[in-house]
């Protein structure tokens, strides 16, 4: 038997499913996406099958198939619901999850999003998380009216004039990131005293202002919300090209890349590394997730015949920035465990069609791993972190007052 | 003839981070903690209560330069939370306080238009405005908004809220599978608002939600803020639960409604409320009395006096006398992050007065903060407090009350379970949910009810 450590299993969830003819097949629920039914429905099933956690999309504008633009298309799911609310509402409803939505930083605020997201943790019991994410789009800037946001070269993010347009953005969620986690810091765990002889219901010498001060804002800080449970919810961030690698290497607990075979994923693993030495994280724990689009079934060739199908209802085939996957649960467990050996620590699998693939992965996939010994059978930890191996972390200013 | 029996509404506020909370009750739970949360709202639904109420502070409060502490600090997120309480409830309204000064309208658009697709139809927004840099220091935009324009801002800014609720009218989704049509037309949720505060346009993503638009609370008392209410609100959250206070207002604010084209009953005016029962009217008073000191320590009360003084009196025996130095009649620089020093528009009158009060009483500081604080609005058996709620509304000082208890989670128990039933008893209180969502509770129209037929049939 090889020692290779287990493998860490998060699913993306968006709509229907990230095909975009998915929410066409018989089985999936169009009409319910705007409910809580169905988020509860999803994200029980990712629970049952013992995944680490779900990321859930969102955006600032409607959905489109260009990268910058609004599309006007007609034939594709539109329209959402706040994804930190999704998993606000989903939250009390499951027990051991983690549950991690998609956050726009270059709209909104860094205090809003530290309680909202502190609260997400205290509602789950320690299962909250973010997946952070820039908008390069005019469109979505001029929703908020506050900035414009500098239209991309080439409408492509991963030219090297591309990167150096949203580098800006990139270090603006730096910056972001820099601050929630202070927020989330500013409170001591023990900061809350009671003390009836003192008549002081903390001790405010625990409390702690950030002053954080940046080139897009400022927060002074503390929190309004207490040190959330986990102390420090799990930070996670996508990333294509060496600019986001930066900030999944600054920033973040769990990156998402992209590799499409081994050799890619050993060198933007090697990257990430390397930049993650150089913010001097080298002794934290930063997982690297490969994402994949998967179209799972247990006959063989049935999987390729369903994305055909999608395709053809499409109108075109289906791209991805991510490798996109057809096969049985074997073949995607074999995949996994050879992407695996160029140091990826677990996967994020965006089911093509949710109705048809999450069941695949939680009901095919996940057994298959277990039987290889390279995923867990039971729950072992009560919080996201402990999912994931990650420690509590003490608050950066608890020693300062010490 | 005699007028139709007025159903009472009731809702319950979480409580809060003054002083009227009793954080030192051995009895008192955590603020922060998610099943203290669901512990109160399902007290609330358990009594057929129209709706949950949060109230909101953005930032921590300080005097002398310093983070408050004898006070409950801290809060989770509003939107947050009443969400993760739509999944613990099935009927309550879940009513948050956001304000239209460190927020835009976009997002916070897309948060209500979200929590009322998650709880099917139960959001309501008490919109705020702040207007102190000392709050701005937490976000992008800083203090930057000058208090006369409070208003201006908060006007435009629910007015364009409203126009991105209505940028969906509920028939753009046809999810034809067969067709391949998931949008009825390309230019679902498009808006355009070019004003004085927000100049924005573009598709706005989040669908028609059951109620429309939520449910919108205005607190404000000036005349802008009654004239903001008429115009806009469904219901206001006041300050006046006495019946001549509450009689004034009511007329005032209900009188303005005609200008505006809108029905009397479309206006809901909702008093705060604090109570304390006992068995008998003397327990029930001793217990009153008990519960004001735990509310005001020595400490309080030196803080309280601040307010006024805007000088540190951390000197001062809150046994002994009142100061003998008058207040600082400057711009008030002691106490941060506190809304009602601002009621106190003339210190040097208000210290003569009090010394004067506390001079003719043999009073101590602290027993003049305690004495000339808010009293608890109802005190008494369940008997007499539900007589006297009920006197309230058939006499028009209000619709309904906002309680507030003095312990958190379980102060709202002894109302829901003892005063409640005897309101139902008269018949002026629903004993199940008749609807489902919290229009239906409030006996709110819907706003595409105003359209006329066609809308309803499509």
């Amino acid at each position: 038997m090889s020692t290779t450590p287990p493998l860490h299993l998060a699913v993306a969830l968006d709509g229907t499913g990230w095909h975009p003819a998915s929410w066409r097949t018989p089985a999936a629920r169009p009409n319910d996406l705007l409910t809580a039914g169905y988020w509860r429905d999803l994200i029980a099933e990712a629970e049952r099958g013992l995944l680490d956690f779900v990321t859930v999309e969102d955006g600032l504008g409607l959905q489109s198939s260009l990268l910058l633009d609004p599309d006007d298309r007609t034939d594709q799911v539109r329209g959402r619901l706040d994804a930190v609310l999704i998993a606000a509402r989903v939250a009390p409803l499951t027990r051991h999850i983690g549950i991690v939505p998609t956050v726009v930083t270059t709209h909104t605020e860094p205090f809003h999003l530290s309680k909202a997201l502190a609260t997400l943790d205290y509602v789950s019991s320690g299962r909250a998380g973010l997946r952070v994410q820039i908008s390069a789009r005019p469109n979505e800037a001029a929703h908020f009216g506050r900035r414009t946001v500098e239209r991309l070269p080439d409408g492509d993010y991963n030219t090297p004039a591309g990167q150096a347009t949203v580098s800006g953005l990139f270090d603006e969620a730096a910056d972001y990131v820099e601050a929630v986690r202070r927020l989330w810091d500013s409170w001591e765990d023990d900061a809350e005293i009671r003390d009836v002889a003192t008549g002081r219901f903390i001790d405010r010498d625990k409390l702690h202002y950030i002053d954080f001060e940046g080139e897009h804002f400022s927060v002074k800080g503390p929190s309004i919300t207490p040190r959330p449970p986990q102390g420090q919810p799990l930070v996670t961030a996508l990333g294509h090209a060496s600019v986001p690698y930066r900030l999944i290497a600054r920033s973040a607990d769990v990156g998402y890349v992209t590799p499409h075979d081994v050799d890619q994923a050993r060198a933007v693993v090697a990257e990430i590394r390397q930049e993650q030495a150089a913010a001097g994280r080298a002794d934290d724990t930063l997982h690297v997730f490969g994402d994949l689009v998967v179209f799972v079934d247990d006959e063989p060739g049935a999987a390729r015949t369903r994305l055909e199908r999608l395709d053809a209802l499409a109108g075109e085939a289906y791209t991805s920035d991510a490798r996109i996957f057809t096969g049985t649960p074997a073949e995607l467990a074999d995949l996994l465990q050879e992407l695996q050996a160029g140091g990826l620590t677990g996967f994020r699998l965006r089911p093509g069609s949710v109705a048809e693939d999450l069941p695949a992965i939680t009901r095919g996939l996940v057994p298959e791993l277990q039987r290889r010994g390279a995923f867990r059978t039971a729950y072992e930890a009560d919080t996201l972190r402990g999912h994931l191996g990650l420690p509590r972390p003490a608050s950066r200013y608890a020693t300062a007052s010490a | 003839m005699s007028k139709p029996l007025k159903q009472i509404h009731l809702a319950a506020h979480f409580p809060g981070v003054n002083n009227t909370t009793v954080w030192s009750d051995p009895a008192a739970g955590s603020h922060i903690e998610f099943r203290s949360f669901v512990e109160f709202a399902q007290i609330a639904e358990r009594a057929k209560f129209d709706f949950l109420f949060l109230a909101e502070g953005l930032r921590l409060r300080e005097q002398g330069g310093k983070i408050y502490d004898l006070d409950v600090v801290g809060r989770p997120d509003t939107f947050t939370v009443l969400t993760a309480l739509a999944a613990v409830t099935e009927r309550l309204g879940l009513t948050g306080t956001i304000n239209s000064t460190f927020n835009e309208p976009y997002e916070v658009a897309r948060q209500f238009a979200s929590l009322d697709h998650l709880s099917d139809g139960r959001a309501a927004w008490n919109v705020v405005t702040s207007w102190d840099a000392f709050t701005g220091e937490n976000f992008r935009r800083g203090g930057f908004l000058p208090q006369e324009e409070r208003y201006s801002r908060a006007k435009e800014f629910l007015a364009t809220a409203h126009e991105l609720f209505d940028s969906w009218r509920g028939d753009e989704i046809v999810a034809d599978r067969e067709s391949g049509a998931f949008l009825a037309g390309a230019k679902a949720g498009a808006f355009e608002h070019r004003g004085q505060h927000f100049d924005i346009q573009g598709q706005f993503n989040v669908p028609r939600s059951p109620q429309g638009r939520p449910v919108i609370f205005q607190a404000g008392d000036s005349e802008e803020g009654r004239e903001f209410a008429a115009s806009n609100a469904d219901a206001i959250f006041s300050r006046y639960a006495t019946l001549k206070e509450g009689q004034a207002f009511y007329a005032d604010v209900k009188g303005r409604l005609a200008r505006y084209g809108r029905a009397h009953d479309q206006l809901l005016i909702l008093p705060a409320a604090t109570f304390v029962l006992g068995d008998t009217e003397a327990e029930a008073q001793d217990a009153a009395r008990e519960v004001r000191r735990l509310q005001v320590s020595g400490a309080t009360a030196i803080k309280h006096l601040e307010f006024v003084w805007n000088r540190d009196l951390s000197s001062y025996d809150p046994d002994g006398p009142l100061p003998d130095v008058d207040p600082d009649p400057g711009e008030h620089t002691v106490a941060k992050g506190r809304a009602q020093v601002r009621m106190y528009r003339d210190p040097l009158a208000i210290a003569r007065e009090w010394r004067e009060k506390a001079e003719a009483n043999n009073w101590s500081i602290r027993d003049l903060v305690i004495e000339t604080g808010n009293r608890q609005s109802f005190v008494g058996t369940p008997e007499t407090v539900a007589t006297e709620i009920n006197d309230l509304v058939q006499g028009d000082a209000s619709d309904g009350f906002i309680l507030v208890p003095h312990i958190t989670p379980g102060g709202l128990a002894p109302f829901a379970d003892k005063v409640v039933p005897l309101l139902q008893e008269r018949g002026v209180f629903r004993t199940e949910y008749e609807g489902t969502t919290l229009r239906d509770h409030l006996g709110l129209h819907h706003p595409d009810a105003d359209l006329g037929a066609e809308r309803v049939a499509s």
